[in-house]
């Protein structure tokens, strides 16, 4: 049974087991407009919680990924590279950015729920 | 009665959509529809008669050529009318009002150009004896005696070549000082509404950027600047008056507190043409500032350059100014190039460009100061900053203006809350600017304000054009209220091109031309 948070960056987390999937949230995707290029972070690479991770572009601006949480990075979605339209589609699927074997669980159970972010996007 | 008292209707009438409307040519009107010049050149066309080729080998070297080199071939009445119908696609400061925030698209006085074409500036070749460029140099001088008199500051660095050169110059200068304590500050602060070039520039001269919030009235967050400051802060980029078009109240103590804490206070001065001749930058505790030649002190801009940003120096940062330095002694003005003829104290921390500065724009902008005066530079500020408040005090019942409750500096900034709901975006007021006849404001910056729109009208419009502005963003205003969204829905209508597809240029750009494989143009 999967778990899912969200943090005030807008960015998306689904923990299965101690694997974390990271993704930016429907509402950081409509804002942000089409998105034309994602940089990803390499497969091994160790991120810090609250360190940026990856990169989104969007025909607005550029924005900064954050790693909600930290650990070893196990997979990127290559498939944004090529097809950064994902992104838009589908953010909270499809459109998923990296996965991390997450190494501080506490910092999971820190972040927002849904009904908690849905809550603190209606008052931006 | 046969005289003919109607007269010629004037009126367009019940034109309906023209944009519907073809024509056999392709042209609309005076619009010409200009393919590239390699598609309406023809191998074998020439504009010269040139003698029959007296070499008939291909071969470059070891090499053979292997297929058509496919430069176009054209007349030359072909080819002035090419580039002068693109000319007329083209707008500019020239052709109307240009309110694109933060980049000061004001008048080109003609004097200035006919200062720069004087063939004793015009003609001058950068490595030119020394004994045939005094007087090019002490124009240089001059100019500089203009910068640290308008500023306060003690030194300026001539050679940067734009805003963002600038800026790059003004944080080396800052890393050379740090170095030159023995300290290592690998951190500087930048506030959310930074120009773009801001953290790039942080970034590219090593540093790490760490963001300072903007508090909901528009100004930097002074509390949360301070609680950021440590042993580790180089030192802070701010912008005065901001993005916004507001100017920062606590700047002094802003400062003060980076000054504390070891730190330097770099200024983006690509606002300055609010201030000049009002606000020394030297009296705020600014340690360096760029000095956008080409928006404050109107050298011609646009498209790319040529800009020039020089940077004046605080006492404590004027040592590491790069090379080369100028200086005067009892043979006249020279360039200093070389470290082994440094006068003394000087630790300059390189050099930023191949020679000395954009010469055309030195000339350009001293031609503007001298013109003026102090006096008319500081008027120039006062009704650069009039205009924006005129704009603004007209627009901010019908538009909504985030920070209007108070005065702006020389631009306004206004936010898409007096779209919500109409199915309207910032980017569909925008274009409809442009079937108006105007260039878009800036939109979507500064990113602080949700989907912004900000206007610079600078000091060069009269009232009347201002006016004659304001009532058109007043009726697109309500248009948008009352539902009329057929103007916006795809517009541009009446230009060239009508919307462009900004998705699929960036997914799929096209950067090069091919005589075969083009696609259809993205309209």
């Amino acid at each position: 049974m999967s778990e899912l948070r969200f943090t005030d960056q807008h960015e998306w987390v689904r923990l299965d087991g101690d694997e974390a999937t990271i993704g930016i949230t429907r509402y950081a995707a409509e804002s942000l407009g089409d998105v034309v290029f994602v940089e990803l972070p390499a497969k091994g690479r160790t991120v810090g919680a609250g360190a940026q991770a990856a990169v989104v572009e969007s025909v607005k601006a550029a924005s900064e990924v954050y790693a909600p949480v930290g650990g070893e990075v196990t997979a990127a979605n290559a498939a944004l590279e090529a097809e950064p339209a994902k992104v838009n589609a589908d953010p909270e699927g499809e459109g998923w950015f990296f996965k991390v074997k997450m190494s501080d669980k506490a910092a999971f159970g820190k972040l927002m729920d849904e009904a908690a972010y849905k809550e603190f996007v209606k008052g931006l | 009665m046969s005289m003919n008292n109607q007269g010629r209707p004037t009126s367009a009438g019940n034109a309906g959509n023209t944009s519907e409307l073809a024509t056999i040519s392709g042209d609309r009107g005076l619009h010409h529809e200009e393919r590239l010049i390699f598609e309406i050149g023809r191998a074998g066309m020439t504009g010269v008669d040139l003698p029959e080729s007296q070499v008939t080998d291909a071969r470059l070297g070891g090499m053979r050529r292997r297929g058509e080199i496919g430069l176009p071939g054209l007349s030359e009445p072909e080819v002035i009318r090419h580039y002068v119908r693109l000319s007329r696609m083209n707008y500019a400061i020239d052709a109307g009002l240009y309110p694109l925030g933060s980049c000061t698209m004001k008048h080109n006085p003609r004097l200035n150009e006919k200062m720069a074409r004087l063939p004793g500036f015009g003609d001058l070749h950068p490595l030119a004896p020394r004994s045939t460029t005094q007087g090019a140099l002490a124009l240089i001088s001059e100019l500089m005696r203009w910068l640290t008199t308008l500023t306060g500051m003690p030194a300026v660095a001539m050679s940067p070549k734009a805003g963002a050169h600038g800026e790059l110059c003004g944080l080396l200068a800052i890393r050379a000082a740090i170095e030159a304590r023995g300290e290592k500050r690998p951190r500087i602060l930048v506030p959310e509404s930074a120009h773009g070039t801001n953290p790039a520039t942080a970034a590219l001269a090593g540093f790490t950027v760490d963001q300072v919030p903007a508090k909901p009235n528009g100004h930097v967050d002074a509390e949360a600047l301070k609680v950021k400051l440590g042993p580790d802060v180089a030192g802070i980029m701010l912008t005065n008056p901001n993005t916004c078009g507001l100017f920062e109240p606590d700047i002094i103590a802003m400062a003060e507190a980076v000054h504390k804490a070891g730190g330097y206070f770099y200024c983006d001065g690509a606002n300055f043409n609010a201030i000049a001749g009002r606000v020394r930058p030297g009296d705020l505790g600014i340690d360096a500032m760029h000095i956008n030649l080409h928006k404050t002190f109107s050298t011609p801009h646009g498209g790319g350059g040529p800009g020039a940003g020089p940077v004046v120096l605080s006492e404590r940062l004027a040592p590491f100014a790069p090379l080369p330095l100028l200086v005067a002694d009892k043979d006249g003005f020279r360039l200093v190039e070389d470290r082994a003829e440094l006068p003394a104290g000087a630790k300059p921390f390189g050099r930023m460009s191949a020679f000395h500065g954009q010469m055309g724009m030195f000339v350009r902008a001293l031609a503007y100061m001298l013109s003026h005066g102090r006096d008319g530079v500081r008027q120039a500020s006062e009704d650069a900053v009039l205009s924006a408040n005129y704009i603004l005090a007209s627009l901010k019942d019908i538009m909504s203006a985030p920070f209007g409750d108070g005065p702006c500096m020389h631009e306004a900034l206004f936010d898409d809350t007096f779209l919500e709901g109409t199915g309207v975006t910032t980017l569909d007021f925008a274009k409809a600017m442009i079937d108006e006849g105007y260039h878009p404001m800036t939109m979507y910056f500064p990113l602080v304000v949700h989907g912004a729109m900000l206007i610079e009208p600078t000091e060069s419009e009269s009232k009347e054009s201002l006016d004659r502005f304001i009532t058109v963003l007043r009726g697109l205003a309500e248009d948008a209220k009352a539902g009329r969204k057929a103007r916006f829905d795809g517009a541009p209508h009446f230009a060239p091109r009508r919307r462009l597809d900004e998705t699929a240029a960036a997914r799929k750009p096209v950067l090069r031309w091919r005589r075969e494989t083009m696609p259809e143009a993205a309209e």
